[in-house]
């Protein structure tokens, strides 16, 4: 019997076999094509259509690039250089430009043996901004983080240190005037922070900075904001408009969620009408119009027209960004705050501000990235933009009829500085999404 | 001598309206309106010193006169003898015209360009990010520049196509060409038009055609009523479908409704194909489309196209797997999950971004000075405005044209969020 059994069973393995490498096709690289390139045959067919897109690409754009010219005075002597070298059918890029004309794409016209103003100025400016965006830097940092727009006005326009002093003054004036007035009110005080300094800037601030100077002359030579260019011009009118219009953005989104009706209603308005109409609208208005709204006689610069109503477009823009994060705030925090006896003003500053503006803060710099890339509008009333120095290059008889040269670096800069910014606000979203866990 | 005297009223008190919440905001927002009221004073005054320093006016009268300047692009009849008014007009219909065209394509793109970059297929993908975050991080000027120096620089002039021998030539079938000037694609005129004396001859050994304006109103309107008994038939199959489970197949149906009376009203009037070809150094007949036309389009539809990719990647990505496997679950098709349940939620999500990206589109499209297309901005509020020496009016009517227009689209947004909003009981 158990012979019988014994032989239904033919072969019986008696040791375990020795671990396989799996099919070919479900391993390394072969695999990876397999499920990423050619899934179905529409997928393979697309894979195949993009491939070619991108050797299409590649191969008209790749000679042109990487044979370029980098050492030329003209785009005559550009094409004598390729005439010589690669023959006069080939069609390479002419990067000498870039060589001949950094200076004046990055800096505009700026005299050249001060470019390290521009550039201690937004060090100055990014390290002002380092305790805000970092929150393990040294609180003393903040000390810089609020000289540090004076001191950027007063490097990039030069002139004499007195006048950016007696400017700067008027805040201390203001926060002098608010501890010594709110003893006896708290709204008294706002009141006469906000009074004092105006009539200060008004009537005292010009003769303290002449007597000043004439006591001690200290300054540093002036520069015309023509003189302003290129990407310079460009990220001066960005950070500038986006400093600015925070203050004006946040009271603007306060205003907004008011249950005050005038001060809601004048506020939506604002922002609708800001909203509404587009930027190069506004700055034909403050090219042609500003001079109409303005008391007969005053006239100053388009650079400084410019970033006013920059900064006025932009805080309509972030006063919807910081509206938001104030909605997305729990009513809960509100009524905290309430529930604590704190007034409107001491919520706001202590407990619901402190946390919309940390959650709007990638919107902010979204905003700041769009309107860094609308400051290329500049170029239509006359100031020299990026596209505009590139205008500009383009009308001299030595670099007349360049065009690709000039919009790659241009478009490879913006690129490069939009792109890092969006990063930093994605970045910033998913930290913001971990903490709210 | 009565020492009756009432209950003591609280009294009102001027303090009060400093320290009493309840007259506190009443004070603040009267000091405000104050405070606002002086400021548009102080503009006003301003603006009426300056205008009577200037020995200027404020008048609309200007519409009103000769505009003596030509417009190169004109969807309505104009020539330079007509008003400022009429210029104003051909400049708004110039910005629809390039807005529209810029939504639809940007809509097609972005919608193509959002999925792909969802495909799993690795290089697709990649292309698909690639494009967006090179159009997203660059500015649109730069771009408009760019894609018309493209056209104008790399494409061939009319003056190439001629000869036996010619440097280039017409595509698809000798009817559209493409130049560095603008676009010729074919045209359909009419026979058989019913607006008759406007009829011409194009071109030798042809019939008169004419291209009118009132035959295509009938074929839009034959065209709706298509539209309406499409809606019908497919609202009676559902009925059908409620009432016995069975819904019956109506799709050709539905394709002949759309396709035969249109057809049957082209053919009543005698449509024709009528093709551009060579005059002398330029093309004529066919439409025309200008290259700042075409750059500005291609430009604003790239741009805009990038960002609402984005929009069409996040509306998908925020419907749940569950729901669609829920409905295979219920034995649904693929193709029914993704109309009945997939898309209404994505749409939630997609659409209200999508409209304002339609007005940030409309909006950019100021930037038609850029290549010298001839929109509002360039006849209200250009031309207009160098000739008649009229900024405040011009600048203020421009103003008003585009804020009433995302006003509209505001309130198309609004209402859209209101229908579709998850009704919560």
């Amino acid at each position: 019997m158990s012979d019988t059994n014994a032989q239904t069973v033919s072969y019986v393995r008696d040791s375990m076999l020795a671990e396989q490498a799996p099919p070919i096709t479900q391993v390394g690289a072969i695999k990876w094509v397999r499920e990423n390139l050619f899934p179905t045959p529409l997928n393979a067919i697309l894979t195949l259509v993009s491939l070619y897109v991108i050797y299409y690409l590649i191969s008209h754009i790749a000679p042109w690039m990487f044979g370029g010219i980098w050492d030329a005075n003209s785009l005559s002597e550009c094409r004598e250089i390729r005439d010589a070298t690669v023959g006069s059918d080939a069609s390479v890029a002419c990067w000498a430009v870039l060589g001949d004309r950094w200076h004046q794409l990055l800096f505009g016209f700026y005299p050249s043996n001060l470019y390290w103003r521009p550039i201690l100025a937004l060090l100055l400016f990014l390290g002002g901004l380092s305790p805000i965006l970092f929150p393990n830097i040294s609180r003393k940092m903040l000390w810089l983080t609020a000289a540090a727009p004076f001191l950027c006005f007063w490097l990039l326009w030069g002139g004499s240190i007195w006048l950016t002093v007696s400017i700067a003054l008027g805040f201390v004036v203001a926060y002098f005037a608010f501890v010594a007035v709110s003893r006896i009110s708290a709204l008294a005080g706002i009141v006469a922070a906000l009074i004092v300094p105006v009539l200060y800037w008004i009537l005292l601030a010009g003769p303290v900075a002449s007597t000043m100077d004439s006591i001690l002359p200290i300054g540093i030579e002036f520069v015309e904001s023509r003189a302003f260019g290129g990407f310079m011009l460009s990220i001066v009118i960005g950070l500038a408009a986006i400093v600015l219009s925070l203050p004006l953005g946040i009271l603007l989104a306060l205003a907004r969620q008011s249950d005050l009706f005038i001060i809601k209603t004048s506020a939506v308005v604002f922002i609708e009408v800001i909203r509404g109409v587009p930027l190069i609208v506004w700055l034909f208005t403050a090219q042609l119009l500003l001079n109409y709204f303005l008391p007969p006689g005053t006239n100053f610069d388009l650079t400084l027209r410019v970033i006013i109503m920059v900064t006025l477009f932009a805080s309509a823009y972030i006063a919807e960004v910081v509206r938001g994060g104030l909605a997305a705030l729990p009513s809960g925090q509100y009524e905290g705050a309430d529930s604590l006896g704190l007034n409107y003003w001491q919520s706001m500053q202590l407990i619901v501000l402190p946390q919309a503006l940390k959650i709007s803060i990638p919107g902010i710099v979204n905003t700041f990235i769009g309107l860094f890339k609308d400051t290329t509008l500049v170029v239509f009333i006359g100031l020299f933009d990026p596209l505009g120095i590139a205008s500009a290059i383009r009308a001299s008889t030595d670099w007349n009829g360049i065009y690709w040269e000039l919009f790659i670096f241009i478009g490879v800069m913006f690129f490069v500085f939009c792109f890092s910014m969006g990063r930093y606000s994605l970045y910033l979203e998913k930290k913001l999404q971990r903490e709210h866990r | 001598m009565s020492t009756l005297t009432d209950a003591p009223k609280p009294k009102f008190r001027l303090s009060q309206l400093l320290y009493d919440t309840r007259y506190r905001s009443i004070t603040i927002q009267v000091v405000a309106l104050i405070l606002i009221a002086a400021g548009i004073w102080w503009l006003a005054t301003n603006t009426i010193s300056n205008l009577t320093a200037l020995g200027k006016d404020f008048d609309f009268g200007f519409l009103g006169t000769a505009a003596g300047y030509d417009i190169n692009q004109t969807l309505i009849p104009y020539n330079n003898q007509m008003t400022h008014g009429r210029a104003a007009l051909v400049g708004i219909l110039n910005t629809l015209l390039v807005a529209f065209l810029g939504c639809v394509m940007a809509t097609i793109i972005g919608v193509i360009v959002g999925v792909l970059r969802l495909s799993k297929n690795w290089v697709v993908s990649r292309l698909a990010a690639v494009y967006v975050e090179g159009f997203r991080n660059v500015p649109l000027l730069l771009w408009i520049f760019l894609i018309f120096a493209v056209l104008t620089e790399s494409l061939p002039q009319p003056r190439d196509f001629r000869g036996a021998e010619p440097a280039a030539s017409m595509i698809l079938g000798d009817s559209v060409a493409i130049t560095g000037r603008g676009i010729y694609i074919p045209r359909i005129g009419f026979t058989n038009s019913l607006s008759g004396n406007e009829a011409v001859v194009p071109r030798e050994g042809y019939t008169a055609v004419a291209s009118g304006g009132i035959d295509w109103l009938v074929v839009l309107g034959v065209f709706a009523l298509s539209l309406i008994a499409i809606r019908y038939v497919r609202g009676r199959a559902s009925r059908i479908q409620q009432s016995t489970g069975v819904r019956p197949v109506t799709w050709y149906l539905q394709l002949g409704l759309l396709i035969i009376p249109v057809g049957i009203v082209f053919v009543l009037l005698g449509a024709t194909i009528v093709q551009p070809f060579l005059k002398g150094f330029n093309f004529t007949e066919g439409v025309f489309m200008r290259g700042s036309l075409i750059a500005l389009w291609f430009a604003l539809s790239l741009y805009t196209g990038a960002f609402i990719a984005e929009t069409v990647r996040a509306g998908i990505l925020s419907v749940s797997q569950g729901q669609s496997e829920a409905a295979f679950a219920l034995g649904m098709q693929p193709n029914r999950t993704m109309s009945l349940v997939i898309l209404p939620q994505a749409m939630r999500v997609i659409i209200p971004p999508l409209i304002s990206q339609f007005l940030n589109l409309t909006k950019n499209s100021s930037l038609a000075i850029a290549v010298g297309y001839m929109d509002v901005r360039a006849t209200l509020g250009g031309i207009s405005i160098s000739q008649t020496g009229r900024e405040l009016e011009g600048m203020l009517l421009l103003g008003l044209f585009y804020l009433t227009l995302s006003l509209i689209i505001s309130a198309v947004m609004n209402f859209y969020n209101n229908s579709m909003k998850l009704k919560e009981r």
